[in-house]
């Protein structure tokens, strides 16, 4: 089977962006919606005809996941080294392009009600397809250092589609933010990527990740301060990976990017660039696996396993429905981290990895589906913020119903796509470290409660004051609503370790009861607090929040994160490196040139004779000079 | 007439018929005129070059020797390798625009295009010379116009600028004199003759006392052009003062037969002394970068972010020169022309925004993406490009230096590597910086609320440059592969 079309997947939104994007104040705003969708529309059906010819016809070959390759050389750097682009066909692949597609489109659809009237139409559209093309070429990236480019083009576009509303202030600050910090975290990708290309010699996945590969079977030829140099080289990569994925430190970006329009929010930093760093430690499981018996794999579980339970503390104070929801993501991405980490290579101990990856799928669409919701409900009361909200089943029949669908989903009770996946990873941890498993539990309710915060806050309780009646949004709206409501249970049903497994090879995944009781009865108290607390307004809540004092206030200035890179960035790098080194280019190392400069110039005033400032002495110079000049081409010539 | 000299005749008419031009109108049409056919005439050399590379596998192609004066051996002899043909498309392209973007120059019009094209035909000398004297006599033509161009037509304390640009410059080709004279008595060592032509002393071995002497002082004569560290303060005072089509041919153009020198001549002919002197060096040039970057960002005007900007970035070149390996050198060239592009674009958008707003200070300025688009939007992509976004050609020669940088395994190279690598998130703190408070936000000032749209002449300079830096950034594999094989013969002597 050739899989070489597959290479239009990414070239169609790139197409469309180039079109929209030269174009912008040409095309008419309902063109550029329609041209957008549409294109995208012909790269999902692509996605989708893929994963069926991959995952039904011709991966599979004598019970193992065939991987199909198709690269161009794009740079040399040396004889071996070079940058090649290309397609890379596997398991987990082919997942993300149904997931990257599915969004895209229903973000699309969505886009088309929610940002009507918009002045930027066309540019935003121009800017999803960009997203679009840079994310569909980083999952199908068939090397590091393609991995690399559109990793920093997806981050460009995020950038981008956070600034969009370019006069505001606090979105400017926060597409600065989320670009040098992650940039920052890049950084670490960067070294880690030349890490690899010198000492393993090689930049393709397909050799990297080969058991019988320099990088598996040869780790421990070259360390450095105890560790081999490979180890070191995947903690920088996973620094890159924990920078997107907004991983504890490196998260403080996300919640800021909320400033985003909300589709992007819920395409971008919900369902599909946030979880490019799992992608990439998926990606090179092996090598996590395999190198150095897995220490760098230690890290990314405890990574995962911390930032799961710290956004998780902070989510339950914040009361901008959307940084809710930015914590939640990082908390749900720290499942699926610490379900890579907890993972093993083979059979049913890479169920962790299985886990991980279905929960990436299902996290995807209900997700999505949360952010889009809480766009309908932005849309409909004007504001970001909890305390403006309340009562609003009744005017937003099909956001309550969709909502609550997803909260269910996210919360884990039984039936909703949520639940399975969630399942899946509370095994894997269980069957592998203890202590990762009750902080994962402990999340589960934690999350089940704040989900549920959010919504007995916003569509039970009492009505507030409106300005004007709230009202559903257009069909444009709510259809892509109902389809991610569908998706985020449907899902759950299919059998993720039949199609995606660490090994390439199917195993038999089974629901594990007693440890699924546990968690859901853990959920379904997380709900029940929820219920008392929200169902009806009551001074019950704030009681609380007090009584849990500085832990309380900390969580609510999300354990001043923030101020202490402020504190690094502003104080010490600006004010104590930067405006210095100005200061010293100025006043030493120019002065000193100055002063070079000033005795020449004391120098000439005592021989200033010579430069009189007539024109007739240098003319006469001048032509003394010729002569002379001439004398000796002359005497050159003759002899 | 050799294809090579043509690209220093052309200009010589051009400035002839330039003499007997009457107002702005006449001027501009000649210099235009010129300059297109200087440009057509590179593709053609591209072209040309290919064909010729197919029968010919000399260092140099297309080599033309005439005795210049016979006493000292001194020869005018042009030649050109994948490496000066590129330079060379990139100059007459910069130039080119440069002329585009001073469409409107309504003061001395004349003068002033004579003084840019001559300053062009120096830079165009330079790169096709292979003889040290004649190559030295074309960086001086290139200089001394530099002068005139920033203390006539410039703004702000130009005298002192122009002065100062000169006098540093002027102190590094005193270096540089020596460096060539050393290089050219040392050229008979093994008993032939005292030559000029660098491809006949890179014949003979210079003993490597002579080399440890000359080495240094040829390195910072060129470098001081290449604005390393310490010696770098001429340029963002010179670019602040020096009106927009100057800044863009001195940074783009001018800027980089620095770093060509140092490869060419510094240490093409005394590689035992680079090999010395590397570590030295290599101090100071990642210095420079990482100076330079921290520097930009404290910067509000924008010429001085943008020369900054460049000494970070040229320090980067000059970086990979040390780094002596194959990909790394054809990063430094890669790096010099993208820079050269890169940052004859921003100074050209920085003349466009301080020509409609009257101030270049980042603070005062505020959402100009609302009010002209087009020049706001080039000025994004341009600081993109200069952060080394994949796509732009600054990425694929940041990665080429960097990967050559990385082949060295000993720990003061590794640390002086990741230093410079991290410069990269400093660039995007400035670039950032700019952009966010200059182009977006709201606009701080009533004035600014109705600015002139960017005119055709403009968008035409803005484009002409755009194109190769996208060009080189989308599909690098040409470019850098023709480069590659030219830095091999070099790169062999090294070894």
């Amino acid at each position: 089977m050739d899989f070489t079309y597959t290479i239009l997947i990414p070239l169609i939104p790139l197409a469309i962006f180039l079109l929209l994007g030269i174009n912008y104040n040409k095309i008419k705003p309902a063109v550029s919606g329609v041209i957008g969708s549409l294109g995208l529309f012909t790269s999902l059906s692509l996605s989708y005809y893929t994963a069926y010819q991959y995952y039904f016809v011709v991966g599979k070959v004598d019970g193992v996941y065939q991987t199909f390759v198709q690269k161009w050389r794009w740079m040399s750097f040396t004889d071996t080294l070079s940058i090649d682009m290309g397609v890379l066909i596997d398991q987990i692949s082919v997942m993300m392009l149904i997931v990257v597609t599915t969004i895209s489109f229903v973000v699309h659809l969505y886009s088309r009600g929610y940002m009507k009237g918009d002045p930027g139409y066309t540019k935003f559209f121009a800017f999803l397809s960009l997203f679009t093309f840079s994310m569909l070429g980083l999952v199908m990236a068939t090397n590091l250092f393609q991995i690399y480019i559109f990793w920093e083009l997806v981050g460009v576009s995020s950038f981008l589609l956070i600034g969009y509303y370019y006069t505001k202030p606090s979105a400017v600050a926060a597409a600065k933010k989320a670009f040098i910090v992650t940039r920052f975290a890049d950084l670490g990708f960067l070294i880690g990527i030349l890490i690899i290309g010198y000492y393993v010699g090689t930049f393709d996945f397909m050799e990297l990740t080969s058991l019988e590969g320099a990088a598996i079977t040869n780790w421990a030829s070259t360390s450095f301060m105890g560790l081999s140099v490979i180890t070191w080289a995947l903690i920088l990569m996973f620094m890159g990976g924990a920078g997107k994925s907004a991983m504890f430190p490196l998260h403080i970006w996300l919640p800021d990017a909320m400033e985003g329009p909300t589709p992007v929010s819920a395409l971008i930093h919900a369902a599909t660039m946030v979880v490019a760093g799992v992608y990439l430690v998926a990606r090179l499981f092996p090598m996590y696996f395999f190198v150095e018996d897995g220490f760098a794999l230690n890290i990314v579980a405890w990574v995962g396993a911390i930032s799961a339970l710290i956004a998780a503390i902070i989510a339950l104070t914040q009361t901008d429905i959307k940084r809710v929801l930015a914590f939640s993501t990082m908390s749900q991405i720290g499942y699926m981290m610490l379900a890579l980490g907890v993972s093993s290579y083979e059979g049913h101990d890479g169920l962790g990895y299985m886990a991980s990856m279905f929960h990436l799928f299902t996290h995807a669409m209900f997700k999505a589906l949360l952010f889009l919701g809480a766009g309908s409900i932005i849309h409909a009361v004007h504001s970001n913020y909890l305390q403006d909200m309340g009562g609003l089943r009744k005017y937003l029949p099909i956001t309550h119903i969709t909502f609550l669908i997803a909260a269910l989903s996210i919360s884990g009770v039984p039936g909703f796509a949520g639940f399975f996946s969630k399942d899946e990873i509370l095994v894997a941890a269980y069957e592998h470290n203890k202590i990762i498993y009750f902080i994962s539990v402990f999340v589960a309710g934690l999350t089940a409660f704040y989900m549920f915060r959010l919504y007995f806050g916003i569509f039970w309780g009492k009505d507030k004051t409106y300005e004007h009646l709230p009202h559903e949004s257009p069909k444009s709206m709510t259809i892509p609503l109902m389809i991610l409501a569908f998706m985020s249970i449907a899902t759950g049903y299919i059998h993720f370790s039949e199609y995606v497994t660490a090994d390439h090879q199917s195993f038999e995944a089974h629901l594990n009861y007693p440890l699924a009781a546990i968690a859901v009865s853990v959920g379904l108290v997380g709900i029940i607090i929820a219920y008392i607390f929200y169902k009806k307004p009551s001074g019950l809540p704030d009681k609380v929040a007090a009584s849990f004092g500085n832990l309380y206030k900390w969580a609510f200035h999300k354990f001043y994160i923030d101020e202490v890179y402020m504190f690094i960035t502003k104080e010490i790098i600006f004010k104590r490196i930067s405006t210095p080194f100005a200061w010293f280019d100025k006043k030493v190392v120019d002065k000193s040139m100055d002063l070079v400069g000033d005795s020449i110039v004391t120098t000439s005033e005592k021989i200033k004779g010579l430069q009189s400032g007539k024109v007739q002495d240098y003319a006469f110079a001048f032509i003394a000079g010729g002569v002379v000049l001439a004398m000796v081409f002359i005497y050159n010539w003759i002899i | 007439m050799d294809i090579l000299s043509l690209f220093v005749i052309v200009p010589a008419i051009t400035i002839f018929v330039l003499v007997f031009a009457k107002n702005l109108k006449q001027s501009r049409l000649i210099a235009l005129g010129g300059m297109f056919i200087q440009f057509l005439m590179s593709l053609n050399l591209v072209y040309a070059y290919f064909k010729e590379r197919q029968v010919n596998s000399d260092i140099m192609v297309f080599v033309k020797d005439t005795v210049w004066f016979e006493h000292f051996n001194i020869h005018y002899s042009v030649g050109a390798d994948g490496i000066s043909v590129a330079m060379i498309v990139m100059s007459s392209i910069v130039v080119l625009a440069g002329v585009f973007i001073s469409w409107k120059m309504e003061e001395l019009p004349k003068e002033f295009f004579i003084s840019l094209i001559v300053l062009a035909s120096g830079v165009f000398g330079f790169f096709i010379s292979t003889d040290l004297f004649t190559m030295f006599v074309f960086y001086e033509i290139a200089v001394i116009p530099m002068y005139l161009l920033i203390g006539i037509w410039g703004t702000g304390p130009k005298e002192y600028s122009a002065m100062k640009l000169t006098l540093m410059l002027m102190g590094a080709s005193a270096l540089l004199l020596v460096g060539i004279l050393g290089i050219y008595f040392n050229s008979g060592a093994e008993g032939g003759a005292l030559t000029f032509n660098i491809f006949e002393i890179a014949k003979v071995n210079i003993p490597v006392e002579a080399q440890k002497l000359f080495f240094p002082i040829t390195f910072i004569g060129f470098a001081v052009l290449g604005a390393m560290f310490p010696f770098h303060t001429w340029s963002p005072d010179g670019h602040a003062s020096a009106p927009t089509a100057v800044s863009m041919l001195h940074a783009g153009v001018l800027m980089k037969l620095g770093g060509y020198g140092v490869f060419r001549i510094a240490m093409y002919l005394l590689p035992e002394g680079a090999i010395i002197w590397s570590d030295f060096f290599i101090v100071l040039a990642v210095i420079g970068v990482f100076y330079g970057a921290l520097a930009a960002v404290k910067q509000t005007d924008l010429k001085y972010i943008n020369a900054y900007s460049s000494v970070s970035h040229l320090g980067m070149v000059l970086f990979a020169l040390l780094m002596l390996n194959k990909t790394s050198w054809n990063g430094a060239i890669l790096q010099s022309l993208s820079h050269g592009f890169m940052t004859a674009l921003f100074f050209a958008l920085i003349g466009m925004i301080y020509g409609r707003t009257h101030t270049r200070d980042v603070t005062k300025l505020g959402g100009l993406l609302k009010v002209i688009p087009f020049i706001s939007v080039m000025y994004v992509i341009a600081g993109l490009a200069s952060l080394g976004l994949p796509g732009f050609s600054g990425f694929m020669a940041e990665m080429q230096i960097f990967v050559g940088a990385f082949q060295h395994e000993d720990m003061f190279h590794r640390v002086a590597t990741i230093i410079t690598v991290s410069a990269i998130v400093v660039t995007a703190v400035y670039v950032l910086r700019a952009v966010g408070l200059m182009l977006m936000g709201p606009i701080k000032n009533s004035e600014f609320e109705d600015l002139p749209k960017a005119t055709w002449y403009e968008k035409t300079g803005v484009i002409l440059l755009l194109i190769p830096i996208i060009f080189m950034g989308v599909t690098p594999i040409w470019l850098s592969d023709m480069i590659r094989e030219s830095v091999q013969p070099f790169i062999e002597r090294m070894l």
